[in-house]
């Protein structure tokens, strides 16, 4: 459902050409598991953004559920993004004036959902995940792991088909970064695909499909048998 | 994106750095109440300056002897001849016309006012009945001077409010004897109290009836003579007329002078408007200077809230929707601002009425309407550039911080 066909994705360095991804040609089908690791400079990341649509590819040609996304402009991409993608974090990046609850419940203000269903869809999700009595905290009065499950739920509140999670361990310590993934990974059973970048080899092996880059390039791209449930 | 979401959300983000937001609130609405206040001062300058011409009487169209030429000395003067006397005939003649509604002949002279041993210089006018209603000036005890007879020469006097203080304390003046030069007047009235009235002293007049004042200063001709039109749309024909009328009696001279009050009032009601406009633009000066200081915050808003865009864009806001945010956001501050500056302009206005109560302050509608446009206009303008710059920010440098 997600096919990437021969992108290359070139930044300009002062005045010289740096390219982050090398003629990449990728297919994710809905509901795998993956992962995308490689030392930093590899272009994961660039990757990772190129798939959310946050990066437009230099060359090459990005398929979303058979349509070219490429093509869209700003105010289109933004739709795809709200309805189909959604984002996870290293740093969290939750808005500090807001509560828990209005940091899930924004990215469906900005799809205009009305308030009524806003409301109940964000008190489920606060329950699913263990946060209702954190529902007014503000970030900085949540604990890492805390933050980074509201992030989760604003990142699964508009039910998107991919989930998109940059180092989403990065910033916790060991036992609540097991949870965080615990969390991501039971999304999968939804029928979402999970795509997990990490430098962390552990977490990474965790995934069915296991690609592997360097300077730009897909080195290994496996598929085991894990199961993570 | 809902509207009252987009209100919302910019609301809590002004909430989200109160002190920058009151800042910027103060600065416009300062701007705003400058206008009103300094609006309202001009306007009560010239509203005054209206009235005081309004206190002489409406529709007044006023005869003098002489020619007045626009050099300032008439040539009657420059070879020794004193312009021919306006008589009482020919003040009446003046009725004629269907223009006016009335007249009144008016001399004027100085004469010593004494009761018993007190004795007092005063200014003496004489007239007719009709003056009291051609000036507007109204009775406080006894009755002004009767009708009948212009030529009739009553030994009868009214006495202005102060003369009638200093020469009968607290007693009742009306129908006791006064000497005014060598004749003996009855008091018929005292004015009531009006204060001044364009460089005349009301107070301190004795007005005599027009006849008995020609003898009393041995003089036949009018010093002036008042007339008031029907209305104001028979102001121009009133004056056509009085030169016709006083050319023909003059046989064939034009050695009249006709003024309209309402040349010299218009006259100064446009010199006291542009005056206001011109001290509301200054006023308004400042309110761009809040423009630009919303647009230096908001560009640091923008700077500083970098991240979060780049968040609204990765949640699937559009560049459009980012823009609109940050005009709702500077709509809500100007907004609130000039809401606050109309309050404080008001306010300010009230508190200068009753500190100077003959000014008749009121800010009119034109500039609160205009201060308060020009406010969200400059707000809204001045943050295009800001909210441009934050809708194309790049998602990805964005999120990063950079």
């Amino acid at each position: 459902m997600i096919e990437l066909q021969n992108v290359c994705r070139t930044f300009t360095v002062g005045d010289q050409q740096v390219a982050a991804l090398r003629d990449i040609n990728l297919r994710l089908d809905a509901g795998e598991y993956i992962s995308i690791m490689g030392p930093s400079g590899s272009g994961k990341s660039t990757m990772l953004n190129m798939l959310g649509l946050l990066d437009r590819p230099s060359s090459g040609t990005y398929l979303l559920d058979g349509g070219n996304v490429s093509d869209l402009n700003d105010e289109q991409q933004a739709r795809v993004r709200r309805e189909k993608i959604g984002f996870v974090f290293q740093s969290f990046h939750l808005v500090p004036r807001l509560t828990a609850a209005q940091n899930v419940e924004l990215p469906m203000i900005l799809a205009g959902i009305p308030g009524e269903e806003r409301k109940a869809r964000v008190n489920v999700l606060m329950q699913n995940y263990g946060l209702s009595d954190r529902a007014d905290h503000k970030p900085d009065q949540l604990s890492g792991g805390q933050r980074q499950r509201v992030a989760i739920a604003r990142a699964t509140v508009m039910n998107p088909t991919v989930l998109l999670a940059d180092e989403p361990t990065g910033n916790l310590d060991r036992n609540t970064g097991w949870e965080v993934l615990k969390l991501l990974e039971g999304l999968l059973q939804q029928g979402i695909t999970l795509v997990v970048v990490t430098h962390d080899g552990e977490i990474g092996a965790r995934a069915q499909r296991q690609i592997h880059m360097l300077d730009g390039r897909v080195v290994s791209d496996e598929s085991t048998q894990n199961d993570p449930k | 994106m809902k509207l009252a979401d987009i209100l919302q959300f910019a609301s809590g983000s002004l909430r989200g750095s109160p002190t920058r937001t009151l800042l910027m609130m103060l600065a416009m609405s300062i701007g705003v109440a400058a206008v009103v206040v300094l609006t309202a001062l001009g306007e009560g300058a010239r509203r005054y300056v209206v009235d005081q011409f309004s206190s002489l009487g409406t529709n007044l169209v006023i005869v003098l002897p002489g020619r007045t030429e626009t050099a300032g000395i008439g040539p009657g003067l420059m070879s020794g001849q004193t312009p021919r006397d306006i008589t009482l005939e020919d003040a009446q003649a003046l009725l004629r016309s269907r223009a006016i509604k009335r007249i009144a002949p008016l001399t004027i002279g100085s004469a010593s006012l004494s009761r018993g041993a007190l004795n007092r210089e005063v200014v003496v006018l004489g007239s007719t009945s009709d003056l009291l209603e051609v000036r507007h000036m109204s009775i406080g005890i006894g009755k002004f001077l009767p009708a009948g007879d212009i030529h009739e020469s009553a030994s009868v006097c009214v006495l202005g409010n102060q003369m009638k203080q200093e020469l009968f304390g607290n007693e009742q003046a009306v129908g006791q004897w006064v000497r005014l030069g060598d004749r003996r007047f009855r008091v018929i009235g005292v004015l009531a109290s009006q204060g001044e009235s364009m460089g005349m002293r009301t107070d301190e007049l004795v007005i005599v009836p027009v006849a008995s004042s020609h003898q009393l200063f041995n003089t036949t001709g009018l010093f002036r003579v008042l007339i008031e039109a029907k209305n104001r749309d028979f102001i121009e024909q009133t004056k056509h007329d009085a030169e016709e009328i006083m050319s023909q009696r003059h046989s064939g001279e034009k050695d009249v002078t006709v003024i309209t009050q309402d040349a010299v009032l218009a006259t100064f009601d446009r010199i006291l408007t542009a005056l206001t406009m011109a001290v509301g633009g200054i006023a308004a000066i400042s309110l761009a200077v809040a423009g630009v200081l919303i647009m230096n915050v908001m560009l640091i808003a923008v700077a500083q809230r970098v991240k979060e865009i780049g968040l609204l864009k990765a949640l699937g806001a559009p560049g459009k929707q980012i823009r609109y945010l940050f005009f709702a956001e500077a709509a809500l501050l100007s907004g609130i601002g000039s809401v606050a500056g109309l309050l404080l302009g008001y306010t300010g206005s009230f508190v200068i009425g009753k500190v100077y109560p003959m000014l008749p302050v009121s800010p009119p509608w034109w500039a609160v309407l205009a201060a308060t446009l020009t406010a969200l206009g400059t707000g809204v303008l001045f943050s295009v550039w800001p909210a441009r710059r934050a809708a194309k920010l790049d998602p990805v440098a964005a999120l990063a911080g950079k």
